[in-house]
């Protein structure tokens, strides 16, 4: 499949892409009114080429349909349920059938290869476990591959270190800042990864990270450090992953379909050339994604990669069309702290996310403006709100915020509109 | 008496009590009493001061949080003991205390005290009994 020459390759996608322009129209009302409006049949899709007839799909479209609109499936076949942050209140959700998963699994399994995982090997497993699809996606690739496979789950670093000191852990999975944290925790412990560690690769993701902390990574812990990408909306981790070339991430186009458009006016560009990946899932059963519009910016790349793959390649994520934030490998939207704060009520719609990087963990801050309503003179209720507040938005975002009152006014505005993120960490 | 507290609410910045206090001299205010609760990250200025309407309204237009608050000024006689003889009556009546504290000296004879208790006009009574009518802290001297 990862060496499929390019006209085979177009044909295979051509023939998923029809199957689930069919799927799609039958069994999801959302596409089926969407086709309708444009006047579009499923059988006016007679090749990848056509792809462009289809409409996009937004993660607002998945909040329209929350929670189950989208699946193309009685929930009977639904084998498993994972989510996302949503971009307000309520959270993106997936569902994969039997079959979903044994893709996934397939995908994730290819990834882990990439990165010179096998039977052999010894993989632990550091993404959190849960609804999150990081800990429990690249479990069953792992088992795929029929390596040894340790789910440690997020968090507890010395555990972390002890366990892949002990079990003999070759291969890590988790996100790159947690990584590097991980890798000043072992010198600090005074141990040499060289002597007590039998680490030889890391495949890390759930978050954007430059080449500076790739090589950080690679001669603080003796790894080639591999950049996995995926999201929850189309599979979860696997969607696209280095070989060991590390030039671009080997998307396994013959289940996810990419096309780069302008994120403003949704025309597709030629490959090469910068802006929004759009993906398209074309042999996924339990909730297929059509043009889903990821707002990650990259480019592709066809040409035949040194490892000869010919699976098309994306360079590594450069940013956002959005004002999304990845905050410790979970998806934090600006929006979602408004909606936290106008539920709440009493407090301001005035607010800035901070977010550092220290002993590369990121720290979320989040300033509120107090207005005269909120305000109390004594201590204990003003701290009461903090508190408050910091525990509606933990239970929103998913990751923990710190947040801090300001003075009415004190939040900097440019031309009128609120700065609404400093993002102070250089990656 | 029941007096009118003024609280700002003040960001943990350098210059952040020296900012209000520009605002209220630049509008002719004198403080009589103030005191600062804090935390790591920020602190309630309470103040007592000559014109507390005009106080509000001037920290408002510089964009301050303001709060007005009810508390209770009284006079102890500056002697030891002089404030326990009150607090004795308050704790007698069931009335607890929130915080406290003390007015800038006016007299050599008595100290002047602030305090915000949870049960303002029930505290009026018990320290203010009939024969103590005619209390210089009753007039509006009391701001001097």
């Amino acid at each position: 499949m990862e060496t499929m020459n390019r006209d085979e390759m177009i044909a295979l996608q051509g023939l998923r892409l029809q199957e689930t322009a069919q799927r799609v129209y039958r069994q999801v009302p959302f596409y089926r009114n969407k086709m309708q409006e444009l006047g579009l049949l499923p059988e006016d899709i007679s090749g990848i080429g056509d792809i462009g007839k289809l409409p996009f799909i937004t993660k607002q479209d998945m909040r329209d349909n929350y929670p189950y609109g989208l699946f193309a499936v009685p929930l009977s076949e639904i084998v498993r349920i994972h989510a996302s942050s949503g971009t307000t209140g309520k959270p993106t959700v997936v569902g994969y059938t039997k079959r979903d998963i044994g893709l996934w699994s397939e995908v994730m399994a290819r990834s882990l290869t990439y990165a010179g995982a096998s039977k052999q090997s010894c993989i632990q497993v550091a993404y959190g476990y849960g609804l999150f699809t990081g800990g429990l996606g690249a479990h069953y690739g792992a088992e795929m591959v029929g390596a040894s496979v340790i789910p440690a789950s997020s968090g507890n670093t010395a555990r972390q270190i002890l366990l892949m000191k002990d079990f003999g852990t070759t291969v890590l999975c988790c996100t790159p800042s947690y990584a590097l944290y991980i890798a000043e925790t072992i010198y600090e412990m005074g141990l040499d990864p060289r002597k007590d560690l039998s680490l030889k690769a890391g495949i890390f993701g759930a978050e954007p990270w430059s080449e500076r902390m790739r090589k950080e990574i690679e001669d603080r812990l003796y790894i080639k450090a591999i950049d996995i990408y995926g999201l929850s909306e189309i599979i979860g981790p696997g969607v696209a992953c280095e070989c060991e070339c590390q030039d671009g991430l080997h998307i396994s186009e013959d289940h996810f379909y990419p096309e780069i458009v302008n994120p403003l006016t949704g025309e597709v560009l030629p490959d090469g050339e910068k802006g929004e990946l759009v993906l398209t899932t074309i042999s996924k059963e339990g909730m297929p994604m059509v043009r889903y519009r990821t707002r990650d910016l990259t480019a592709l790349n066809r040409s035949v990669c040194s490892c000869g793959r010919t699976f098309v390649r994306m360079g590594k994520v450069l940013g956002r069309s959005d004002d999304m934030l990845i905050i410790r490998g979970v998806n934090v939207f600006p929006s979602q702290v408004e909606s936290v704060l106008l539920s709440l009520g009493e407090t301001s719609p005035h607010y800035q996310l901070i977010v550092d990087r220290e002993d590369n963990l990121d720290k979320l801050t989040v300033l509120v403006e107090l207005t005269e309503d909120m305000f109390s003179d004594e201590v204990r209720g003003l701290e009461g709100l903090e508190h408050k507040i910091q525990g509606a938005l933990a239970g929103i975002l998913q990751v923990s915020a710190k947040v801090r009152l300001v003075g009415p006014k004190s939040i900097e505005r440019s031309e009128g509109k609120a700065k609404r993120v400093i993002d102070n960490r250089k990656i | 008496m029941i007096i009118k507290q003024i609280a700002v609410f003040l960001e943990n910045r350098p210059g952040k009590l020296a900012e209000v206090l520009g605002v209220l001299s630049k509008q002719d205010i004198n403080l009589r009493a103030m005191s600062v609760a804090d935390t790591a990250d920020f602190g309630i200025l309470r103040l007592v001061v000559n014109d507390p309407d005009k106080a509000v309204q001037v920290l408002r237009d510089a964009s301050f949080a303001v709060k007005t608050t009810s508390v209770l000024g009284i006079k102890v006689s500056d002697k030891p003991g002089g404030l326990l003889d009150e607090l004795k009556k308050l704790n007698a009546a069931g009335i607890n205390i929130e915080y406290v504290y003390a007015f800038a000296a006016s007299s050599v004879h008595d100290a002047r005290v602030v305090l915000k208790v949870d049960d303002l006009e029930k505290a009026e009574q018990v320290l203010y009994s009939p024969d103590r009518v005619g209390d210089p802290a009753d007039g509006p001297n009391f701001y001097w």
